[in-house]
């Protein structure tokens, strides 16, 4: 057995983990926390320039071809540093989406783009309030063009193209939901920027009026190839949530060591020091379950449902933990905009809904598993 | 990434499996596939008698503490073999439970300080579970705080004279020999006058006294030592370095990795799986659901934190410090598990007896034994402790009674 990643993935990881340190400290994500930038423009490039945009992306269309166990540890390292850059809508959703079902033309056309760091993609799927389901979906596509409005849409106001759901049926099937592909710089679009939870990542409102789109696989598939991109993008969240709960289980934990009060260091009273084993608690039990996502992922195993979703549950909870708890070791300056506490808190609360909130993946687990044992 | 043996560990697995194909008291698997924590019983059987058979039976054919040296009665395997034996042992592996204090502890501690002659007379007997040890360290003055001991030791000629009582000692009741930690210098700081022995449970003075606990069952003792004389040479370690050598020992009562601990999920998932509430399937209710995943999320990152601290074995690395989680999130969980499970049943859920609880009273049994595995073997508040210590290298607590004489620090809370 060898459920760990490899020497040549750990490697990895520290070099992901060194170039994140140089390039994105928390002072460079101050600047897009403070609306001075939408994103990170030079870390971005930086990534393509590294490999990394590209890392999961075969070689004939432009990537690294390396595999998704090397995605993973560069999401945990984009976790850890908070990076605001639009790496989880661009890679996990819209890349994996072409991977999944895009055609080959297709994939020649924005999967060299995005390893290269020239196109931003994104999914967009939610129309206001609730959860992933097929009746959510109510925007329409017929005789090639989209009407509707999708809110809210990750990075949809620096995207460059997007993966949309659409309803082509009333039959109140699955198969009524088609995927299609927008070039959201062409007409028919108009996109307006939210404020949101976590500014270091955008979220907008986009309006599609007789916008011309492409079908993005067959008619028919788009529930069944949205439940797959989910899948695959809730393992690799989980990995920056990991990522981004032992950053925060750091920050407590070295604040606990430094800070004195009662004449001690405060990291030495158990109410404090016991917070922070729990903390540790969760950040391992959120560790272990993703990586039995990143083998499901890697193998593209029948287990990747109920792992996907078990991943998504334990790691939600962890980086929600370990960031609100980091804030209480470091008592009221964990609250002030100054510390870098609420960056990890917003992140780790805004990244707990973007998939789908907890409530829906633990139903969905819950399905999952009932299925393997009745299999 | 992968779950695949290497072609070693697959052969190994492959004569394991055979062994205990051919060889396991396979009557009683049934019995033992559905024992759960605060149940386990056999249907006409002692299971203290079948569980000495299939350890006798284990140790002849060279299955007994796989780890240990041959010349004391284990295999020489190494720990990544230790764990896919005890994979293919499966439910037998619940037989083991006697064993476990033995050979998990005692027996460690005698191989790393007694006499040569004693490693060789004494362990292989107690490898093939022909005699059983028991560990004697708790008090009722010295819990947690196990330095805080009071049974004294005294020296008289070549022997040592022993007053004092122990308590919560497993299975002293059907026990052979013990590990006995005592305190042999009062006028020092209290880690500092300690003393380790073993000696034989049939020695006179020594009374066994079982404890009767919450669930009604009586795994554990007190143990009372009246003028009981231990000849030097079963000291371990030097006079007064007991507590280094008690290091030893409860060092190795967390190394067992790959044995699993009780979660109390399984059970809880089957039961809401086959439960018929007023509007339906138990697992069809959203309620129901919501508590089930956060539960299973639970089980399945403790199965496979194990599965990462196996693989480092496998590579021959150490296990990292992610194992010590184990005991602390399991504990809570399963009481947590039971008490959901009763509350399922609304107030049927109150009638306990086998032949009208649900699956046998099982739940009930669980809620009753989980509070004790909340506190045996560290208590959650010492393994947060030892996380934040140990892992997180957060500073130790202060101990005001670190360098004061023994029989100078108070021994009552109010006066």
């Amino acid at each position: 057995m060898n459920f760990d990643f490899s020497d040549d993935q750990k490697q990895l990881r520290d070099q992901a983990r060194k170039f994140l340190a140089e390039k994105c400290s928390p002072k460079a994500v101050r600047v897009v926390l403070d609306g001075k930038a939408p994103f990170d423009k030079e870390l971005w490039k930086g990534l393509a320039e590294m490999g990394f945009l590209g890392v999961a992306i075969p070689e004939e269309f432009g990537g690294a071809g390396a595999g998704h166990l090397e995605l993973c540890v560069i999401a945990e390292e984009m976790g850890r540093a908070n990076a605001p850059v639009p790496f989880s809508s661009t890679v996990y959703l819209a890349a994996e989406a072409l991977l999944i079902a895009g055609s080959d033309a297709q994939k020649k056309k924005w999967l060299p783009a995005i390893a290269s760091g020239e196109a931003i993609g994104t999914l967009a799927l939610f129309e206001g309030k609730g959860n992933p389901s097929p009746k959510s979906i109510k925007l329409a596509a017929a005789n090639g063009v989209l009407n509707g409005v999708k809110k809210p849409v990750p990075d949809g106001a620096i995207a460059d193209f997007a993966v949309v759901a659409a309803r082509t049926g009333s039959s109140g099937r699955d198969g009524d939901i088609s995927l299609f592909l927008v070039d959201l710089k062409a007409g028919g679009v108009e996109v307006k920027s939210l404020t949101n939870l976590d500014p270091t990542r955008g979220q907008a409102e986009i309006t599609f009026t007789n916008c011309k789109a492409e079908p993005l696989g067959a008619a028919g598939d788009g529930w069944s190839i949205l439940t797959q991109v989910l899948d695959r993008a809730a393992v690799l969240c989980a990995f920056e949530q990991v990522g981004g709960s032992d950053r925060a289980l750091e920050m407590g934990r070295d604040y606990a060591l430094d800070r004195i009060a009662f004449g001690r260091q405060i990291g030495s009273f158990q109410a404090v020091k016991h917070m922070l084993a729990d903390m540790y608690v969760s950040a391992t039990l959120a560790r272990s379950n993703s990586y039995y996502g990143a083998w499901a992922l890697s193998t593209n195993a029948a287990e990747l449902p109920e792992a996907a979703a078990a991943a998504r549950i334990s790691a939600t909870q962890a980086f929600q933990h370990c960031a609100k708890n980091n804030i209480q070791v470091h008592g009221g300056m964990g609250f002030t905009w100054e510390f870098d506490c609420h960056m990890y808190y917003r992140r780790a609360n805004a990244m707990a809904l973007g998939l789908g909130s907890l409530s829906y993946w633990e139903d969905q687990l819950i399905d999952r598993m009932r299925k393997k044992n009745a299999a | 990434m992968n779950f695949d043996d290497t072609p070693q560990e697959a052969e190994f697995r492959a004569t394991a499996r055979a062994w205990i194909h051919a060889n396991a008291p396979r009557q009683y698997e049934e019995d033992l596939r559905k024992s759960s924590l605060g149940r386990t019983q056999l249907k006409n059987a002692d299971i203290l008698q079948v569980a000495k058979a299939w350890q006798k039976k284990k140790a002849d054919a060279g299955w007994a503490c796989l780890h240990w040296p041959k010349e004391y009665g284990g295999r020489g395997a190494s720990p990544i073999e230790r764990v896919i034996w005890q994979q293919e042992e499966g439910p037998f592996g619940k037989l083991s439970a006697m064993f476990i204090i033995g050979h998990g502890m005692c027996g460690p501690t005698v191989m790393a300080f007694a006499r040569e002659d004693h490693k060789r007379t004494y362990l292989p007997p107690l490898a093939s579970g022909e005699k059983v040890w028991c560990q004697l360290f708790s008090e009722p003055a010295g819990g947690s705080d196990v330095a805080g001991l009071r049974t004294r030791a005294e020296k008289d000629g070549d022997e040592w004279v022993i007053n004092g009582q122990k308590i919560w000692t497993s299975g002293a009741h059907y026990s052979d020999y013990g590990i006995l930690l005592t305190r042999t210098d009062p006028n020092v700081a209290k880690h500092k006058g300690l003393t380790m022995f073993f000696l034989d449970m049939k020695s006179p003075g020594v009374e066994v006294r079982p404890i009767k606990q919450a669930s009604g069952a009586s795994d554990f003792n007190e143990v009372y030592f009246t003028n009981v004389r231990i000849p030097d040479h079963q000291r371990l370690g030097e006079v007064n370095d007991g507590w280094n050598v008690s290091l030893t020992t409860l060092m190795n009562e967390r190394s067992a990795i790959g044995a699993g601990v009780a979660t109390g999920f399984p059970e809880l998932f089957d039961y809401c799986s086959s439960l018929m509430l007023e509007d339906g399937p138990a697992i069809e209710d959203r309620a129901v659901r919501a508590k089930l995943a956060n539960w299973a999320v639970k089980a399945s990152g403790l199965r496979y934190t194990s599965m990462r601290a196996i693989s480092a074995l496998s590579k021959g690395e150490r296990p990292g410090p992610e194992n010590s989680i184990g005991k602390l999130v399991a504990g809570s969980m399963i009481q947590d598990v039971a008490t959901y499970a009763l509350d399922l049943q609304g107030a049927a859920g109150v009638v306990s007896g086998p032949e009208d609880a649900e699956l046998a009273g099982r739940f009930q049994a669980m809620l009753l034994r989980a509070p004790g595995t909340r506190v045996e073997g560290g208590t959650d508040e010492i393994m947060r402790n030892i996380i934040a210590e140990r892992v997180l290298g957060l500073p130790g607590d202060i101990r005001v009674d670190k360098d004061v004489p023994f029989n100078k620090i108070p021994t009552k809370g109010r006066n």
